[in-house]
């Protein structure tokens, strides 16, 4: 550790970011541009969500990693020991337990308290990127608040399909003035980010950092006759047995066997640890894999 | 230069400016919370607190404005050794230091453009007490509502409609921290 400073970044480079995030606090939603740096991991890997907890994280954290709900993936796994090598802070699985989560593209099943930091890994954080290319074009659309282009999209989703297809990224409304990317979480979790915890979001590649205090009034796009609905494969965890968390599908065999399994690793192990057991569960053992 | 020019500032930089960046995060985040940060001892007249925030957030970068009895040699040239910041004056100023009564008028500070509503001024104000009582918050970052003994309230409304632009507020008073970003909305008690 005597290697780095604490937390790798450079003092100067952490004043940029911490005041990059104090804005973002202060405008929710609004992606505030910062001078993103390097960092020993490449662009897609989650380089914003690190500079944004190596900016926010002190020796007192305990820190959790999770990769689409897991904490035992290969991006969990390197950014957890990154921040165990470079700052020295204790890490954790245990959603509960953990004072500062990174996580890429879900938010943990279980409610996260007003002590809690969530750190946001994110692609593109521009809601409208895919719809208009340009920056500048974009930053007006934003400043104008001219949003008639995200909701032409809505509906056009709705007459090709008959319903809202975008599943994942879903974007909302803060406060009712900036739409915003909350990141690639399925649309399951919209409902979540008005949350009692604050909300990071970092953007590595494309230099912004925007922000959610607790409690913000976070509104998933719709229309009155197509109410936003945040949608899960219909099914229970195939291993606990929970109803009411987002699954992933894992296929078996090569017969078509599937299965279906809480995306949350957390979540699936608290629950057979406390006894639940799912259609194709075993009884959990501590230590079993 | 004097010789508590050159003391006062962090005994271990990145780790207490780490705890008093989360302690400021945490206020700006939850408006009308109050918390204690330390480790900064500047000279008089600036509060621990005010210092700590300094030391935190400023560098080469960050041109701050002193107001008032702040604007003295003492405190220029503290902040000028532990900081690097220019000192300018208040249009030009991303941070600016004082008294409520001596950062008046609002007007002059840079409240951001509609396209870039993130270069604004953050204003750390010094208080004579800092309490959770007082002018009624509600707005993001509050559950329900919260109280925060404010020096008035009819400039944060007027600075609360100008959103998505607007300044931000940093209260201090002896080691305590509180915040009022643009969002909050003011209520006289």
């Amino acid at each position: 550790m005597t290697d780095y400073n604490f937390a790798y970044l450079d003092e100067q480079t952490k004043r940029m970011i911490r005041r990059a995030i104090l804005k973002g606090l202060a405008i929710p939603g609004y992606q505030v541009p910062f001078a993103s740096r390097e960092m020993p991991m490449p662009y897609g890997w989650g380089t914003g969500g690190v500079q944004v907890s190596a900016a926010c994280l002190t020796p007192d954290d305990t820190f959790k990693v999770i990769d689409q709900g897991a904490d035992d993936t290969t991006n969990a796994v390197s950014i957890r020991k990154f921040f165990e090598k470079t700052a020295g802070v204790a890490t954790t699985e245990e959603t509960a337990r953990a004072s500062l989560i990174q996580t890429r593209h879900r938010i943990p099943e279980e409610a996260l308290s007003q002590d809690q930091i969530l750190v946001y890994q994110v692609p593109i954080p521009e809601p409208l990127r895919f719809l208009e290319p340009s920056e500048l074009e974009t930053r007006k659309m934003h400043s104008l608040e001219e949003y008639g282009l995200m909701h032409v999209k809505l509906y056009e989703d709705i007459s090709q399909h008959g319903a809202i297809a975008t599943a994942y990224a879903y974007p909302v409304k803060v406060e009712g003035r900036y739409v915003m990317d909350p990141s690639p979480i399925p649309k399951f979790d919209n409902p979540k980010l008005g949350m009692a915890a604050i909300q990071l979001f970092g953007a590595g590649r494309e230099q912004r950092i925007y922000a959610l205090p607790p409690y913000t009034q976070v509104v998933s796009l719709d229309f009155e006759d197509h109410p936003f609905e945040p949608s899960k494969a219909d099914y229970d965890c195939d291993l606990c047995g929970a109803s009411d968390s987002y699954l992933d599908e894992v296929i078996v065999d090569d017969a078509g066997g599937r299965m279906f399994v809480c995306s949350d690793t957390d979540y699936c192990r608290s629950r057979r640890a406390a006894g639940h057991v799912g259609a194709q569960g075993a009884p959990y053992e501590e230590g079993a894999a | 230069m004097q010789a508590d020019t050159l003391s006062g500032g962090f005994a271990a930089p990145p780790v207490e400016a780490a705890h008093a960046f989360r302690a400021i995060m945490r206020v700006m985040a939850r408006p009308g919370t109050i918390e204690d940060v330390a480790g900064a001892t500047p000279p008089a007249p600036l509060s621990v607190a005010a210092g700590t925030v300094l030391l935190t957030l400023c560098d080469p970068e960050t041109p701050v404005y002193l107001a008032g009895t702040a604007d003295c040699a003492g405190v220029r040239d503290w902040i000028t050794f532990h900081t690097g910041a220019p000192l300018v004056t208040r249009a030009e100023a991303m941070f600016a230091i004082g008294t409520w009564e001596a950062l008046m008028p609002l007007d002059d500070y840079a409240v951001g453009t509609s396209e870039y509503p993130d270069r604004s001024a953050t204003l750390i104000v010094e208080m004579e007490r800092l309490e959770a009582t007082g002018a009624r918050l509600t707005g993001p970052g509050i559950a329900d509502t919260a109280a925060l003994s404010l020096p008035e309230s009819a400039a944060f409304q007027a600075n609360a409609r100008q959103f998505p632009l607007g300044l931000d507020f940093l209260f201090t008073c002896g080691d305590r921290l509180a915040a009022l970003p643009r969002t909050t909305r003011v209520e006289a008690s």
